[in-house]
């Protein structure tokens, strides 16, 4: 089977506009957990998210454009543009009819199936906005990267919750290994601040009045977050025929489903899909150095997730660095994966470790090595990155670093 | 006794929102006994909410282990409210 190799990555967040400033603030351990302004919080519970600030459509898109595209496929776009530049390539005929796109999204659209619903419910309204449907549709993200790039190959979105963008990435993966496709865009894109999602999320009783203190003692739930990530995917020989210079080699990818509970999560379902993404890569657990978690900060999740690590890596489990970036760029939900897999390949390539922000006091639960708040020098050789999501669907990807 | 209302309430919210015949839910029930798990209970707290009009912190919530502290954080809100309205 062929190697195949990220070389492309784009990426807005809360931590800013493209990869290199993202990038910068997890190595500071800057949060870009803030006060919600982008709508009314008064009637919310909780205060804090990590939004895209100044963020003005119109210096990305023309205003036709923008009518068509909800706010989580202008990220998507964005995302993919970056991606496509900083991978270098050229688009040929051949390779607009065959590369993928594959995204993930939880909620899609969402906002706006809300607005035009309120129009209907409240101000007497008979009709919905006609582009009600296209904008809020979950695979709009995918459908306007291709459009942008004139790719018309294998495309389409996966929705799984917190683990959206990861399952993308791994399908994608499989796509270009098994030569279903020569190349893919893979990531997610995620739009979550909107008052009835908002509300939702509230009555899950999940959400931080504080910030995001994954595996801390403290911790008191999870911080909403938006943004995109793309990745270019690629045969390594391909990167290297066009002189691409690759950022990390992608090996594994593994999933499973806990078949318990629609939102309690098993340590077994994160424990397999880690075995499977280890297989998966042909890698000895020992070749691991370093694992992006999920680490959403609930109570729940950070004490599953290390047992699920220990029962992995049994006596390799205190050799392991171990950190949520989600305590900076939050949660972004179908985009998270996406956002993690690119802090994985640049931990890598760098050989530095983001660290877990927000970090006060150990929790006996959490016994890892979460290197809390300070990034880490340190050369990974492998690493995974671990997304499980409400439902119990877990997917986790396995990366390796090119010498 | 306005206590024995709220307890009341408070019983017959679990069994409507668990589905579950009223007579077996008592004061002394436990959660697990009930088999309540951790989204029973978020439809519960939301069911309290709107029927006494309190709102429920999320960490308080968590410290609740049983029907009975159940009872006891909603009276305790209910009278924290009338005593507020009550001083306006």
């Amino acid at each position: 089977m062929p190697r195949v190799v990220i070389t492309g990555t784009g990426i807005i967040s809360a931590l800013g506009g493209n990869t290199a400033s993202f990038w910068r603030s997890l190595l500071a351990g800057t949060s870009g957990i803030r006060e919600i302004l982008g709508i009314d919080a008064s009637q919310i519970r909780f205060k804090n998210g990590a939004e895209i600030r100044d963020y003005v459509p119109e210096e990305h898109f023309e205003a036709k454009d923008i009518a068509l595209m909800e706010r989580f496929s202008q990220l998507a776009v964005l995302a993919a543009r970056e991606a496509v530049t900083d991978s270098g390539i050229e688009w040929t005929p051949d390779l607009r009819e065959t590369t993928a796109v594959i995204t993930g999204s939880c909620l899609g659209g969402r906002a706006a199936e809300e607005s035009g619903y309120w129009e209907l419910f409240h101000n007497g309204r008979t009709r919905v906005q006609p582009l009600t449907i296209p904008l809020s549709m979950s695979n709009a993200g995918t459908s306007h990267i291709c459009m942008q790039f004139g790719i018309e190959g294998p495309a389409y979105t996966i929705s799984t919750a917190c683990a959206s963008a990861t399952h993308a990435i791994g399908q994608a993966f499989w796509m270009v290994r098994s030569g279903a496709a020569p190349m893919a865009i893979a990531g997610g894109s995620e739009a979550p601040f909107f008052l009835g999602g908002l509300k939702a999320w509230e009555a899950m009783r999940v959400i931080s009045k504080d910030t995001c203190r994954p595996f801390s003692a403290e911790r008191s739930g999870m911080v909403l977050g938006e943004g995109a990530a793309m990745l270019v995917l690629e045969t390594l020989d391909a990167a290297l025929a066009r002189g691409a210079r690759p950022i990390a080699e992608i090996v594994g990818f593994g999933m499973s489903a806990d078949a318990s509970h629609i939102t309690q999560p098993l340590a077994t379902g994160p424990m397999r899909a880690m075995r499977l993404a280890i297989r998966d890569a042909g890698l000895a657990p020992e070749q691991i150095g370093y694992i992006n978690a999920h680490g959403t900060a609930t109570e729940a999740n950070d004490r599953i997730e290390t047992a699920a690590i220990r029962c992995t890596f049994n006596d390799q489990a205190d050799r392991l660095a171990v950190s949520s970036t989600k305590s900076m760029h939050g949660h972004a939900l179908g985009a998270a994966g996406a956002l993690e897999a690119v802090a994985s390949v640049l931990t890598l390539k760098h050989g530095m470790i983001p660290p877990t922000a927000n970090f006060l006091t150990a929790d006996a639960a959490c016994d890892l090595d979460v290197v809390p708040n300070h990034a880490r020098a340190a050369s990974v050789e492998a690493c995974l990155s671990n997304s499980f999501a409400f439902g119990g669907l877990n997917a986790v990807l396995a990366f390796k670093a090119i010498p | 006794m306005a206590n024995q209302t709220i307890q009341d309430r408070v019983l017959k919210v679990i069994a409507t929102s668990k589905r579950i015949p009223i007579e077996s839910v008592g004061p002394d029930s436990s959660f697990e006994s009930l088999n309540i798990d951790s989204l029973d209970r978020l439809n519960i707290l939301f069911d309290l909410e709107s029927e006494f009009e309190i709102e429920i912190d999320d960490e308080q919530a968590k410290q609740v282990q049983n029907i009975h502290e159940m009872i006891e954080g909603v009276t305790h809100l209910v009278e924290a409210k009338s005593s507020s309205s009550s001083a306006e």
